[in-house]
């Protein structure tokens, strides 16, 4: 579903990205691990276009879409939830949702901000407040909950238990896996090894924006070795 | 009493277009980030072609109404073009790049009414059916501003119900926070921006088209509401439309007592309450601190490293070459070397605020003015020459640099941009109006310089002297500790004040030193001249600084001396040829900026990284 080949990308002179190759396939969830400044976020922005590749091709859904806008990518149906959460903050949860909003898509469950507020119960109880006005897990569920209301095929998911409690931590990983039941395609980025755990089926290693091993979680979780050597801090 | 209430309803009536305008500026700054000087050019235009529809249509109320809303309409076409054709090409280029293309624009457009509609001032027909005027405490007062005090609240709720109850208003909030989130979400921004651009122009064309029974149609109709309009947005607060309505009854209000009680000082009176405002708050009255995308101007540029050998070696040749050149060239070309000296120091000394200081000015010819008016009215008040004028012009500089430069440091990036402009309209309608100071419009004249100074050389080499030294001082005090912290503050203004640098007097210092030297270079020019004028002081004024900076380039010293030279000959030439000078101007702006969005000096700098095998 999604294809990435020979990713290059730049911020200014620094060559932050090198030859990523990965690939992501309809229904599955997949992390990408790595340690701080790794280049995960790097290689999540390239995809939805926030960063232009210097070299490369990315294809999704049978097109190319390498150096297109982010706009555009997301019109084909690829959502993404950054790191930062970027949530509106003078818009109300109702209006944040509003702004992901886009037509329904043939073949995807069709989002609607009551299903959102079932699936996030927490939103349900504040619609309409602000969003500078609610705690970091509040906020990181609706960036997911906004992202979903594109009805995207596949999403991007930027470090999503970041800075949260276990308790949201643990509500984080049963949404995804909800999500994935109803067979929504993941890529997401993770630090955490245990929260990876808890939610994909296959994982890439990425140390100093390459790509350093692939395998399937459970194989993963059963080589120390490989743990030790790009994981441990 | 009764006379008190009827200023205050006229005055309210004023608000209501001010309003207009000023909103329709905000929207758009809150999307595109750009500050669009041309959108009083569109005030401008609206006011224009609403007296020429008015006009052609048959007279009555649908002829009227017909006229100015399809005057707004037509303006917001031609938002759409401008955006269509020149913003969409820059919007990634740095924030002072697309205000000079805007302003671009609003020289295009001077030349553009001229050209259709003549110099003469027009007077547009009554509003049928309001051409009369109600009694109100005994004072007569006119239907037809009964009738804008209620356009004001009318069009706020309006679009507050487009903001809050529409989803493209919830875009183009959203946008104004964060418009990149909203493009990943999958948010057509372009149309977003086109849209956005046109509906803040046709506000503007509608404010504009809505004077028409109320005041004469004329040129200068375009700088005077883009003051006012940026006053208005910084008093109430970037962004908020309540804040901009709050702000334009507040300076409406004012203007209207103020001509009544102080017409000489009316803009005084303003300028004392935008400071009290800011001094209380600094982001207006209903705006909050700009995220970090709003307060950088973009032009953090590298450090002025050392000279290059033989860069030094090329500016000695060159000064021996200017020292010379009264012995081979003729009065004429000498006469523009002069100007040119002066101007580079001018422009290196607004250079020093924007590239070390990191401060945009959009109001720099402010000092020039002062330092020019202060030598030529010792000269006629108290008949002191020269030597002391040059001495006093960089004080006045100094003192008004001080003076403003207190308020400007508290703001950041465009803000702290339109404050300096305020200032400098505020500078320049004191030299308009004081005439028994200034001489008004008809300037001071006979503004001679010393005996031995008065020949084409002389003043020549006194000029190139001059220029050379304040030069060479600025480049020494960017090298001094001074300097080294000025620097410090702009690049990291959070480090430096834990470092326990003041960052706030540093700048402030920084703004004064700039001042000074404008100051002085304004000095000279006034005996250069041999007369002072408003204009000296005038927004043209000022962007022929900010072009010369841009133009030659923020990153080095030399730029400034480059673009003073380039543009002076420009500029020069362009008289020479035709009436039309500043349409030329204007395009030749816009299409630099289009051309090259980073700059002549930043494309420089592209290509040499990309010759010496950096990444291009
Ligand atoms: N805007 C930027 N400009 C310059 N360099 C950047 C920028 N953003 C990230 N980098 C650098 O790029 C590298 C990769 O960053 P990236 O954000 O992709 O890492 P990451 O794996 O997401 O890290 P984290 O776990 O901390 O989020 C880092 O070395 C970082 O310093
Ligand atoms: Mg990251």
């Amino acid at each position: 579903m999604l294809t990435v080949q020979g990713l290059d990308a730049h911020y200014g002179l620094a060559h932050i990205l090198a030859g990523i190759e990965l690939t992501v396939q309809r229904g599955e969830v997949v992390v990408l691990l790595g340690r701080n400044g790794a280049g995960k976020s790097t290689t999540l922005k390239s995809i939805i276009g926030l960063v232009r590749p210097s070299a490369g091709q990315i294809t999704f859904e049978g097109q190319g879409i390498a150096g297109r806008s982010p706009s555009t990518i997301a019109r084909l149906g690829l959502g993404y939830v950054p790191e930062e959460r970027r949530i509106f903050t003078e818009l109300t949860v109702r209006e944040n949702l509003e702004v992901g909003r886009q037509k329904p898509r043939q073949g995807v469950p069709h989002w609607t901000p009551e299903k959102l507020y079932a699936l996030f119960p927490n939103l349900a109880e504040m619609k309409d407040r602000p969003g500078g006005r609610m705690s970091g897990g509040e906020q990181q569920m609706l960036t997911i909950a906004r992202t979903l209301m594109g009805n995207p095929r596949l999403i991007l998911l930027d470090e999503p238990s970041e800075g949260l409690s276990p308790l949201i931590v643990e509500q984080m990983a049963d949404a995804i896996a909800a999500l994935k039941r109803d067979g929504m395609t993941v890529l997401l980025s993770e630090q955490s090894l245990h929260f990876a755990a808890r939610v994909a089926d296959r994982a890439y290693i990425i140390e100093k924006g390459r790509i350093r091993h692939e395998a399937g979680m459970t194989a993963l979780l059963a080589d120390a070795d490989v743990r030790q050597r790009y994981l441990a801090v | 009493m009764d006379i008190v209430v009827v200023q205050f309803l006229t005055g309210l009536a004023s608000a209501s277009s001010l309003f207009l305008v000023a909103s329709g500026l905000s929207i758009i700054f809150g999307v595109s980030r750009i500050v669009n000087f041309a959108h009083g050019s569109f005030y401008m235009l609206g006011a224009y072609l609403a007296w020429t529809l008015v006009e052609r249509l048959p007279y009555g109320p649908l002829g009227f109404w017909g006229g100015i809303v399809g005057a707004a309409a037509i303006v917001a076409l031609l938002g759409l073009v401008m955006e269509f054709v020149l913003l969409r090409r820059i919007y990634r280029a740095p924030e002072l790049f697309q205000l000079l293309a805007t302003f671009g624009v609003v020289l295009i457009v001077q030349d553009a009414t001229l050209w259709l509609w003549g110099p003469q001032d027009l007077l547009g027909p009554r509003a049928p059916g309001l051409r009369g005027a109600v009694t109100i405490l005994g004072q007569r007062f006119p239907q037809y501003d009964l009738l804008l005090i209620f356009i004001g609240p009318v069009v706020l709720a309006l679009l507050w119900l487009l903001f809050t109850r529409t989803r493209w208003g919830t875009l183009v909030r959203a946008a104004t926070q964060d418009r990149e989130m909203v493009g990943a979400l999958g948010v057509d921004q372009k149309l977003l921006f086109t849209t956005v651009f046109m509906l803040g122009s046709f506000l503007a064309g509608l404010g504009g088209a809505l004077q028409l029974p109320r005041e004469s149609v004329n040129l200068q109709m375009d700088l005077t509401i883009i003051t006012d309009a940026f006053v208005v947005v910084v008093v109430g607060g970037m962004g908020s439309l309540g804040g901009a309505f709050l702000a334009a009854l507040l300076i409406g209000v004012l203007h209207a007592f103020g001509i009544v009680v102080f017409p000489k000082i009316t803009l005084v009176l303003i300028f004392l309450v935008m400071a009290v405002v800011l001094v209380l708050r600094p982001y207006g009255l209903m705006g909050r601190k700009p995220g970090p995308v709003a307060a950088t101007v973009g032009l953090v540029t590298p450090l002025i490293g050392p000279t290059p050998r033989a860069l030094v070696w090329l500016g000695l040749v060159a000064g021996a070459l200017l020292v010379l050149a009264p012995l081979f060239v003729g009065d004429y070309t000498l006469t523009i070397l002069s100007e040119m000296a002066i101007l580079a120091l001018f422009a290196a000394s607004l250079h020093f605020m924007m590239g070390p200081g990191g401060m945009a000015s959009f109001g720099h010819a402010a000092y020039f003015g002062l330092g020019a008016y202060a030598a030529a009215l010792l000269m006629r008040q108290l008949g002191l020459g020269m030597p002391l004028g040059l001495i006093a012009a960089p004080l006045a500089g100094a003192a008004f640099g001080l003076l403003f430069g207190w308020f400007c440091v508290r703001l950041s990036g465009v803000y702290l941009a339109m404050l300096t402009l305020a200032f400098a309209q505020i500078c320049w309608s004191v030299a308009f109006q004081w005439v028994e100071l200034t001489g008004g419009d008809n300037g001071l004249l006979n503004i001679l310089p010393s005996g031995w100074a008065q020949t084409r050389q002389g003043f020549y080499w006194l000029a190139l002297v001059l220029s050379i030294a304040g030069i060479l001082l600025l480049r020494w005090l960017i090298r001094t500790p001074f300097g080294h912290a000025l620097r410090a503050a702009r690049d990291n203004p959070l480090r430096a004040e834990a470092v326990g640098m003041a960052v706030g007097r540093l700048q402030w210092a920084g703004f004064a030193v700039a001042a000074s030297f404008a100051g002085f270079a304004g000095g000279l020019y006034a005996y250069f001249k041999g007369s002072v004028f408003p204009t000296f002081i005038s927004i043209p004024r000022s962007v022929d600084a900010l072009l010369m900076v841009l133009l030659g380039g923020v990153d080095t010293l030399a730029g400034p001396i480059v673009g003073a030279v380039v543009y002076t000959g420009l500029h020069e030439q362009l008289m020479s040829l035709t009436d039309y000078w500043r349409a030329i101007l204007g395009l030749i702006i816009v299409v630099l900026v289009v051309a090259f969005p980073q700059g002549l000096a930043g494309q420089a700098r592209d290509w040499w990284l990309a010759r010496n095998g950096g990444r291009a």
